[in-house]
């Protein structure tokens, strides 16, 4: 308990580090969200500066940081520049679908790669392993905006089955509506999961073989203990330590959406809005999305280690 | 062409020598709007083309047509049109919002919540040009059900003119002295001064009403809070059904138009964001989508997606311009902390000379046809047609040795590295642009044609979201123009060009001064273009004007401040079993949304 309490006075430090650091970089970065008023030649100049004024880009930089630090304390995320709604709204209209997407694709990878990396790992340089081998050193190779890329010329493009367009409010009902969900939804899906896939059963087969030639493993099958009992309560168990880790590292992720994937599909989630509000300098947007990414994946380090001394007693802190 | 000229064409429509869009276009190419040449042939008393577009589909009942979607590969981000900020913003908002009139494709103005469009000759435009009487539409409803009337006309004006809404549309606004309600449907406009251009206010993109009884309470400071923004409640042919900013906007028809049996489509479902290419691909290729805005994909790509069959690439014409500027000032001395300072002159950009030269070494022929294809048109397609139009001052060609004979003749002698120079000063110039491929090769042409005339080009390409920013501090922004020639496209943003051509004007000057707001950035000085441009400003005779707009742009070219590259087009894809999208140049693409239907 001592050293959660230890561990969470750290937090606080760290974060508002990161938020500065965040809001400098943001500040000093070219372009301003009205620039494109100031190029047009039928919005009159004062538009502009009257926004700037009423929206408070004008004053300083560290007031500025002070204003935004505070009401963020205070729960309030601001407004977005470009579509003047509060960020939490637009966060709140874009977290269903995210979770949705990026959810059901680790989960995807977690059901492909947990069993093919253990058997791999338990018959190693058979022809089994070598194939899963070589399809996961594909999988992770492939940059996902590639292979989403050839999932839209093959799937929807050739052969017609899905659509290339992800709609996140469908008008259908009923039966339907689950129908064309499913069809939508399977293209990023299996991208983003294909990949996870990939790497995690590269990381599981590893996990795996280094605990197996252990000798409690030899012990518990001179005990007589059935196969299946040895790899699952002994060889597993032990292996899926390291394994959970990257998981909780990877669940940030799940939260702030696949931005390049989101962005081939058109899937409206957090990672096509993070894009979004960068390319039109929306500064509370941006800092709204990563400022809660960094929170989560501070949050998780802590959740993984804590996890990590749950599942491996001899770890204490 | 003179004023005679414009006449004498005038006179040739009037005795049908010469076809309305003939000489829409025959105007447009000497540097004029097409609403603008519309104008024209108004106030000569030619009625109006309004057998245009007289659509072979008449409905007899309202809906049955399901679905239609549309896909915008930037997204619209609200929905409140005097706050828009790109035309994604307006076309979102014009699904629900209507305004007194619009432009079709040759530039004419329809009447939309107006019962007619004011003129002089039925005499609701004055002839001093300082007021217009609009008589409105009655039996008009807002979605829900309260009428439309003279108030919210009055209201709109004073919604934009209060300086704490900031409202982007209010340029269009800061004319009307006031407004007066004559009747609950007829308002008569008052300007502070003679008003050419009197559409302004209230129609087209920026003229889009919002309802007064929903934003009474939330003028100025407050604007932001109020929820009509986000749930926009209107007069236009599809009611509000849900927003996500930045995706998607969604609406479903309009049980209560008010035009009889429109519109066609039950619901309709506007996507957002994405990118241009695959957007193209989605409609034209496998039809997932109906219609797709702004194709700026490459015209050879476009050919491949439409063997599909599924689509088409639709062309509308506006009076946008690719071009390169030549630079009038200095770009390599500083003085007072800014480069390119209008007390500086440009070492050798200032000798007409060299401009003509380059003027002669801008190959448009290939531009156009190895690079842009149908997006655009090279100017001198219709600058040299039809033959007795021809302007001698504007005709363009395409010379290599014709630039040589000059330079030589002007004393600009080769060096032994080929380039050349006089008094010490070399043809070495920087050309920079923003990073875009069809521009990139563009500078590749010139470039080439350029080394054969002894002028040595360095090539710079700026990210566009750098180059085109109003970032004071960055000094690689178009407006800071910190080298000698660049280019870039400058858009007609409305019908009238008296905006447009403010960019050779003295007082637009970009400087330190106005944090490079200027819209001059040539930095070009010529007091008879400042006359010209004065003297529009305010002259009511239509044929008039335009001669003087046609001066300001033979002055422009004359003196080769810009070279026009290419004449770009307004490019959209559209399903094949879309019909009368009717896509203009001048206005929202939405503007005839209430009659798009799909055929069987």
């Amino acid at each position: 308990v001592r050293y959660f309490v230890r561990r969470l006075i750290v937090i606080v430090p760290s974060l508002a580090g990161i938020s500065l650091v965040l809001f400098t970089v943001l500040a000093l970065a070219p372009g301003d969200p009205f620039g494109d008023l100031a190029t047009n030649p039928n919005v009159p100049r004062e538009v502009a500066q009257q926004l700037r004024a009423k929206f408070g880009l004008d004053d300083p930089l560290p007031i500025r940081y002070v204003r935004w630090l505070t009401s963020m304390l205070r729960g309030d995320w601001g407004f977005s520049f470009v579509s003047r709604v509060d960020v939490d709204t637009l966060i709140l209209q874009r977290l269903p679908t995210t979770l949705f997407v990026l959810g059901s694709a680790q989960v995807l990878g977690l059901l492909i790669a947990l069993p093919v990396g253990t058997l791999s790992a338990l018959r190693p340089y058979s022809i089994f392993d070598q194939v899963a081998t070589t399809v996961a050193f594909l999988g992770f190779s492939l940059p996902t905006f590639f292979t989403g890329l050839l999932f839209i010329l093959v799937f929807s493009i050739h052969l017609d089955w899905l659509p290339m367009i992800y709609r996140a409010d469908l008008s259908a009902t009923g039966w339907r509506w689950w129908w064309e969900t499913f069809r939508q939804a399977i293209m990023p899906i299996s991208v983003l999961g294909l990949f996870q896939a990939a790497t995690l059963t590269r990381f599981t087969r590893a996990a795996v073989l280094d605990v197996i030639r252990l000798d409690y493993v030899n012990t518990a099958r001179a005990k007589g203990l059935s196969e299946s009992v040895t790899v699952v309560k002994h060889v597993v168990r032990n292996a899926l330590i390291p394994v959970v880790t990257l998981i909780a590292l990877q669940i940030p992720q799940i939260f702030t959406g696949a931005l390049v994937t989101e962005q081939i599909f058109r899937v409206p989630g957090i990672g096509s809005l993070l894009i979004s509000s960068i390319l039109a300098n929306d500064t509370p947007v941006i800092m709204s999305i990563t400022f809660v990414f960094s929170c989560l994946v501070v949050l998780f380090n802590l959740f993984a280690d804590l996890l990590y001394s749950w599942l491996d007693p001899r770890i204490s802190y | 062409m003179d004023e005679y000229r414009v006449r004498e064409l005038i006179g040739d429509v009037a005795a049908g020598r010469l076809s309305r869009r003939g000489f829409v276009q025959t105007m447009v190419g000497v540097g004029l709007t097409a609403p603008l040449a519309a104008q024209l042939l108004g106030a000569a008393g030619i009625a109006s083309a309004q057998a245009r577009a007289a659509s072979s589909f008449a409905p007899s009942r309202r809906g049955g047509g399901g679905l239609v979607k549309v896909l915008w590969w930037q997204a619209a981000t609200l929905l409140n049109p005097h706050f828009a900020v790109g035309t994604k913003d307006q076309d979102g908002s014009r699904i629900f919002y209507e305004p007194l009139a619009c432009y079709d494709p040759d530039g004419n103005l329809v009447p939309i919540l107006a019962a007619e469009v004011p003129s002089v000759q039925n005499g609701t435009v004055s002839r001093d040009g300082t007021s217009v009487t609009w008589r409105l539409k009655k039996n008009v409803v807002w979605h829900d059900g309260k009428p439309f009337t003279a108030d919210d006309v009055v209201f709109n004006w004073e919604f934009v003119m209060d300086p704490g809404t900031a409202a982007t549309t209010s340029g269009q606004y800061r004319d009307i002295k006031t407004i007066d309600k004559l009747d609950t449907h007829t308002v008569k406009l008052t300007f502070k001064q003679p008003m050419p251009f009197w559409a302004a206010p209230f129609c087209g993109p920026t003229g889009m009403i919002v309802p007064k009884h929903l934003f009474e309470t939330f003028k100025g400071g407050k604007s932001r809070e109020a929820p009509a923004n986000l749930k926009p409640v209107g007069t236009g042919p599809y009611k509000f059904v849900d927003f996500k900013p930045g995706d998607m906007v969604r609406g479903e028809i309009n049980p209560s138009y008010h035009v009889a049996n429109r519109p066609f489509f039950d619901q309709l479902e506007m996507k957002g964001g994405g990118d241009a290419a695959s957007a193209a691909r989605a409609v034209i290729q496998t039809g997932e989508y109906d219609f797709a805005w702004n194709m700026q994909v490459a015209d050879d790509i476009l050919k491949r997606l439409e063997q599909g069959g599924k689509g088409k690439v639709d062309i509308a014409t506006a009076g946008n311009i690719e071009h390169v500027q030549c630079n009038f000032t200095d770009p390599g001395t500083d003085v007072d902390g800014e480069r390119s300072s209008v007390k500086t002159k440009h070492p050798f950009l200032s000798d007409p000379v060299v401009r003509q030269a380059l003027n002669l070494l801008v190959d448009r022929a290939s531009i156009h046809e190895q690079i842009y294809g149908r997006l655009g048109q090279s100017t001198a397609n219709f600058l040299n047609a039809p033959e007795r139009f021809r302007s001698k001052n504007l005709k363009w060609e395409f010379s290599v040795d014709k630039a040589n004979q000059v330079l030589e003749a002007a004393g600009w002698k080769r060096g032994a590295d080929g380039i050349r120079a006089k008094d010490g000063k070399k043809l070495k110039l920087v050309y920079q642009t923003s990073i875009n491929p069809e521009r990139q090769k563009t500078q590749q042409i010139v470039k080439q044609a350029a080394a054969k005339a002894g002028i040595d080009m360095e090539l710079k390409s700026v990210v566009a979201s750098v180059f085109f920013s109003s970032d004071a501090a960055n000094p690689d922004t178009y407006s800071h123009f910190y080298t000698d020639v660049q280019m870039y496209t400058t858009t007609t943003t409305q019908p009238d060009p008296q905006r447009f051509m403010d960019q050779f004007t003295s007082w637009e000057i970009a400087a330190k001064d106005n944090k490079w707001q200027g819209r001059n950035i040539t930095r070009w000085r010529s007091d008879d273009y400042d006359r010209a441009w004065k003297a529009a400003e305010s002259e009511m005779d239509p044929v008039k004007r335009a001669a003087h707009f046609v001066k300001m742009n033979d002055l422009a070219i004359q003196n080769v401040v810009v070279i026009p590259v290419l004449w770009r087009m307004v490019v959209s894809a559209v399903s094949n079993r879309l019909k009368g999208t009717d896509i203009t140049g001048w206005d929202s693409n939405f503007w005839h949304l209430a009659y798009w239907h799909r055929e069987a």
